[in-house]
């Protein structure tokens, strides 16, 4: 990322941040890594009924430099390994990884001399996707889960800089990107309860509270 | 009588059956002629130490065997003039027909089986491994499950090695042995003479020790909950 070294850092480069983490988040292209029953599961969610192609994921390019997003979907085998980290390796900045599913994710049920615990082991991993296999519905919650991340994305030695006095101030949100359930982002008083409750470091509680009030053997009136 | 550094509680623990690798890693302290059922023994609650049966001395089954199994041994009998000493014991089990082969002529049988007009296994269904520690002197054997598409008729030769003993490679009669070969050198370590290229398939090549043998560690970490953390499950126990 050569010409962001040169820019200068205050309104213009926020502006050209944004628009530049806006391009990336906006045409994700995610490199082919499908390598058990999660690839099905990746499969559908670009198919037709759960459109990636809504967030103009629909291309996944099987060329590793020509992607920004590996999405590795399945059990890792200590075979496979290498092959993991040299693609991840042969793709250029800025780069993600989702690992999706439990046997990408920590090994599963493998919990054997044969699968990899985690694909954490190899690559750095931005979002973890629990499931067995994930819904495509789950995939595209962790896509958009990690585009907010990226939204948020600093540029350049110079966008670093300002993070991080950002941070010195104290300056960032309160709910950090991609941290909030879906479920409470979608519901505007659901979304003020939920970073009430990051402000008071109780949204664990606030979550099974309101698990507690939807389940009829728990409710106090019942 | 711990032989291992492995928490057992301080229950008494048998020493491995005869002919495990002691230098593996990680060993499984499991004994043969305890169950699984109850502390006595190992305390392991996983399974993975296993419910052994006994394993009584298993006699060939008397003739006729029944269905196509006389022909096909017939066939095999008028074919092959080392058959008798070739065939080591036959047995016909639940429908289907095992014949015991002496390891050294495994090939030339194979040849027999897939050639002979009467005989004509031509596919070679299957290539396998199995492990009898503490059942057999002859820990590895390997299955070979031919088909005969011509009468439709299945059957099963089956060779027992050493731990480090080797036997012919039946590539060059079923070619489809290529890599089935490789898959049980790599899981059990049996060594294909005559095999074009035996080198480990499904493992990484510079893996150490063969992972299906019986006293092979099944591997893995503990996982960590939240408040509580759970050792792999052939290392879990009970503690009293």
């Amino acid at each position: 990322m050569g010409i962001e070294e040169k820019l200068p850092s205050g309104i213009l480069l926020t502006s050209v941040e944004k628009l530049s983490n806006w391009a990336r988040k906006s045409s994700f292209w995610g490199a082919t890594f499908g390598l058990a029953c999660c690839a099905i599961e990746m499969m559908a969610a670009g198919g037709p009924h759960y459109d990636l192609g809504r967030w103009g994921m629909e291309v996944f390019r099987a060329s590793p430099r020509q992607a920004d997003l590996m999405i590795v979907a399945g059990r890792v085998s200590q075979k496979m390994a290498p092959v993991v980290r040299q693609i991840y390796d042969q793709m250029p900045e800025p780069r993600s990884v989702i690992s999706m599913g439990v046997w990408a994710s920590s090994g599963g049920m493998f919990n054997n001399y044969a699968i990899v615990q985690g694909v954490d082991h190899i690559v750095p991993v931005d979002i973890y996707l629990p499931g067995c296999p994930p819904r495509p519905e789950m995939l595209i919650d962790a896509i958009l889960k990690m585009r907010e991340k990226v939204m948020v994305a600093p540029l350049g030695p110079n966008g670093r800089k300002m993070l991080e006095a950002r941070k010195a101030e104290g300056k960032m949100p309160i709910v950090a990107a991609g941290a909030m359930p879906s479920s409470y982002r979608a519901d505007k008083t659901r979304r003020a309860e939920w970073t009430q409750a990051v402000k008071e470091g109780r949204e664990e509680q606030l979550r099974i509270e309101n698990w507690m009030k939807l389940q009829p053997h728990l409710r106090e009136d019942a | 009588m711990s032989i291992e550094p492995n928490p057992s509680g301080g229950v008494p623990v048998e020493p491995a059956p005869a002919g495990a690798e002691l230098d593996a890693p990680a060993q499984t302290p499991s004994s043969p002629q305890k169950g699984m059922f109850g502390i006595t023994g190992t305390g392991d609650v996983s399974g993975f130490g296993g419910l052994v049966r006994p394993h009584p001395e298993v006699a060939g089954s008397p003739k006729p065997y029944g269905g196509y199994f006389d022909e096909v041994t017939d066939a095999l009998e008028e074919a092959y003039p080392g058959f008798a000493d070739a065939i080591e014991k036959v047995i016909v089990y639940r429908g289907e027909l095992t014949l015991h082969i002496a390891p050294e002529r495994i090939a030339e049988v194979a040849q027999i089986m897939r050639d002979d007009e009467s005989l004509r296994f031509e596919l070679l269904s299957s290539l396998s491994g199995v492990d009898y520690l503490a059942s057999d002197p002859r820990r590895l054997h390997v299955c070979y499950e031919l088909t005969s598409m011509t009468y439709r008729r299945r059957v099963r030769l089956e060779s027992a090695i050493p731990a480090g003993g080797s036997l012919p490679s039946v590539t060059g009669v079923y070619p489809t042995a290529d890599w089935q070969e490789r898959e049980t050198y790599d899981m059990f370590g049996v060594v294909f003479d005559g095999h074009p290229n035996l080198t480990r398939v499904l493992m990484p090549d510079d893996w150490e020790g063969h992972p299906q043998r019986k006293d092979y560690p099944l591997g893995g970490v503990p996982v960590e909950y939240k408040g509580a953390e759970i050792p792999p499950p052939d290392q879990r126990r009970v503690y009293q």
